[in-house]
């Protein structure tokens, strides 16, 4: 066979292409407009009546404590509203499901596929660009949504971020990269699984719901157990206690995002959730209020980040095998 | 374009030894052995269900074997996907495209998915545009195509890429008539000016025996016959060398024609067929081994002075070979069954 040897080189990086593709695809599609309103919407609107609680607490706090970091940070007085950092965690799940629930079904469905897959590119860059796309739109509005937080801060409230803080909103920044990707991979997992777009997008929503009631469950069964911490009878049994709820809410992802990005976000919170020895309860309840240095910080929530990025590689493995094992009938 | 690279004795652009696909219990294709080469237009004939776009699949690496081999331009398409996906143009059954984009950006996004610069991009993608007659729709986005447009797009997808070989699966779906006499004259030419290797499946008789220069006649999953349509009616047993006698005479003297051409040396049977209005036509049989040339002038004799319309060799016809081919194969499902 040797006289039919392929052409010589300059094949297109297959994976840039079709991400290119999407990526123009997303900035012009309805989902990406939603995604700006809710997204800017949603973060702005609280901060703004946030901006006078920051302003009385500004002049409370000393300089060391991060005060711009308060913009993302500070949940606004009397409002039932989250943190910016809890909106996000609470809504890039559904963002990250929407930009990829329907990459692989949809064109499977519209008989697009077939023809993707028969030119010269593998077929895990269909899956790579597509991630890659929704990633970029998605993370795109977030970080364009931070910036006009920060400029909110500087210009209006006269807060100056630290360099200290800066840092600190690029590593949380980094995080809600992992966070968003998670979400990203499982729903290209669902679109490459379920043949049907509506089924997949409603599979995602459902687990994200499941998720999200399951949280609040955890979240309210965390406090009840917390109070009689410290009444238990032995610590021992309070500890285990403890050791079992915290367990059970490690299986959260949320949870495992929202601890992260809180102690990231602030230098002043010196442990991730409840302490889980008897060590760490009394150490914890000795404790003089301490700053972290970005380093600690991270060091802090380093399992969590890993959980989360390990999480996101199974999802995007998943989907890999599905596909590459998949027949392309049009 | 790839005319050059043919070489005097072309090798086959596509060849499957034993190709075989099973879904669970149900064999798709079984055992099959093809080939197709450069400059060579093969259709690919069946029932639906046969296992023909089975066989695409696997040709393009877009389903698994489970067990067989498959060359495409030389190449094992699971082992070097890449070096036959950019020689191989593929167009799909229910092709589609993104229909927020238009014809054009279509093509423009499959050209660069194959690597093609801007400036060689932009003419290629009209000229095919101009090929399947969608210059003046090129710019409208695609969902507001008709299906015979889709179509025509999705021949001209297949070709951007200025591919060595083309695999078309029905390709002729639901374009209009003369869209398809275009259609099919525009493969012709690909294939025997530029000496592309051109495999299609089709359920379309009349088109596949004017297209195709050899045929596969497909059945449950197994190549019943190949070749051309004189080869394949000899293969079924239809004989090549029939008459066909048409005169022009009122019913009742249509038995002293038939007697007359009966009692001509060498002829075996006279069938009666239906002939137009006041037309009588008859299928004349003859001895093998007799020239047809010769028979046909003492037949001319025979008629004598009444008005003979048409008399010559009957053109062997796709349908009654496919009638033949299927007719025996579900003959032999019955004997399996029974079995
Ligand atoms: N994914 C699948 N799972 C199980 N069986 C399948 C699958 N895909 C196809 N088949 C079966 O394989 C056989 C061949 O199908 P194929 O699509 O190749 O037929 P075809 O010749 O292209 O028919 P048509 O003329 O209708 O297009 C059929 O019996 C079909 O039911
Ligand atoms: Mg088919």
């Amino acid at each position: 066979m040797s006289a039919t040897t392929a052409p010589a080189g300059r094949l297109p990086v297959g994976w840039a292409v079709i991400a290119g593709k999407e990526f123009a695809d997303h900035l012009r599609s309805l989902r990406f407009l939603i995604l700006v309103v809710v997204l800017g919407a949603a973060a702005i609107v609280p901060l703004y009546f946030a901006a006078d609680a920051i302003r009385a607490s500004a002049s409370q706090v000393s300089g060391a404590k991060a005060i711009f970091l308060a913009l993302l940070d500070l949940p606004p007085r009397g409002l039932s509203v989250p943190p910016v950092y809890g909106f996000v965690g609470i809504v890039a799940p559904l963002l990250g499901v929407a930009f990829s629930f329907d990459a692989v079904n949809a064109e499977r469905a519209d008989g697009t596929l077939a023809r993707l897959v028969a030119q010269p590119v593998h077929r895990d860059d269909v899956i790579t660009g597509k991630f890659l796309a929704g990633l970029a739109a998605i993370m795109l509005v977030l970080v364009s949504v931070v910036l006009v937080i920060a400029g909110f801060g500087i210009a209006r409230l006269g807060i100056v971020p630290a360099q200290g803080e800066i840092e600190r909103l690029v590593a949380w920044l980094a995080l809600t990269f992992v966070w968003v990707s998670l979400w990203l991979a499982f729903g290209l997992l669902l679109s490459v699984v379920l043949r049907r777009a509506a089924t997949a997008g409603l599979a995602g929503f459902g687990v994200w719901l499941l998720l999200q009631i399951f949280g609040q469950l955890l979240v309210g069964l965390v406090t009840q157990v917390v109070a009689p911490v410290a009444t238990a009878a032995t610590e021992q049994q309070a500890v285990a206690l403890q050791n079992l709820s915290d367990m059970i809410t490690r299986a959260v992802p949320l949870t495992l995002y929202q601890e992260a990005a809180r102690v990231i976000l602030d230098p002043g919170q010196t442990a991730v959730s409840t302490p889980a020895t008897v060590g760490q309860l009394q150490q914890y309840q000795q404790q003089i209020p301490t700053l972290l240095s970005l380093q600690q910080s991270l060091l802090l929530v380093w399992p969590q980040v890993v959980i989360l990025v390990a999480m996101t590689a199974v999802c995007f493995a998943l989907a890999y095998v599905a596909f590459m094992r998949q027949e392309i009938r049009a | 374009m790839s005319a050059d690279g043919v070489s005097v004795v072309p090798e086959p652009a596509i060849r499957t030894r034993g190709l075989t696909k099973r879904y669970g219990g149900l064999v798709a294709v079984d055992h099959l052995d093809l080939e197709v080469r450069p400059g060579e237009i093969f259709g690919l004939l069946g029932q639906n269900g046969a296992g023909k776009t089975t066989t695409i699949l696997m040709l393009l690496g877009l389903t698994e074997p489970t067990a067989g081999e498959v060359r495409v331009v030389g190449l094992d398409p699971a082992r070097r996907p890449l070096d036959v996906k950019r020689r191989v143009g593929f167009l799909p059954d229910s092709v589609g495209f993104y229909g927020t984009l238009s014809g054009r950006q279509n093509l423009r996004y499959t050209a660069r998915l194959n690597g093609l610069r801007r400036d060689e991009a932009e003419p290629r993608i009209d000229e095919v545009l101009a090929l399947v007659g969608l210059t003046d729709r090129a710019d409208d986005r695609a969902e507001t195509y008709s299906r015979g447009m889709v179509q025509r797009l999705g021949i001209a997808d297949a070709l951007v890429k200025r591919p060595d070989v083309l695999i078309l699966d029905e390709p002729t779906t639901a374009i209009d008539p003369l869209g398809v006499v275009e259609v099919l004259d525009l493969l012709r030419a690909l294939a025997h000016e530029h000496g592309l290797a051109i495999l299609l499946s089709s359920h379309l008789l009349n088109q596949v025996q004017s297209t195709c220069d050899r045929i596969g006649v497909f059945a449950a999953g197994r190549l019943v016959g190949s070749g051309t349509v004189e080869e394949l009616a000899a293969s079924f047993g239809l004989p090549l060398d029939d008459i066909e006698v048409v005169v022009g005479v009122p019913a009742a003297e249509a038995p002293a024609v038939e007697v007359a051409i009966r009692t001509v040396p060498g002829v075996t049977d006279v069938v009666a067929e239906h002939g137009a209005r006041d037309d009588r036509a008859w299928i004349v049989r003859v001895e093998a081994g007799r020239d047809v040339g010769t028979m046909i002038r003492a037949i001319v004799q025979a008629v004598g002075e009444r008005p003979l319309i048409r008399v010559g060799r009957r053109r062997v016809e796709l349908d009654a070979i496919y009638r033949q081919a299927f007719a025996r194969t579900d003959a032999g499902r019955r004997e399996e069954v029974a079995a």
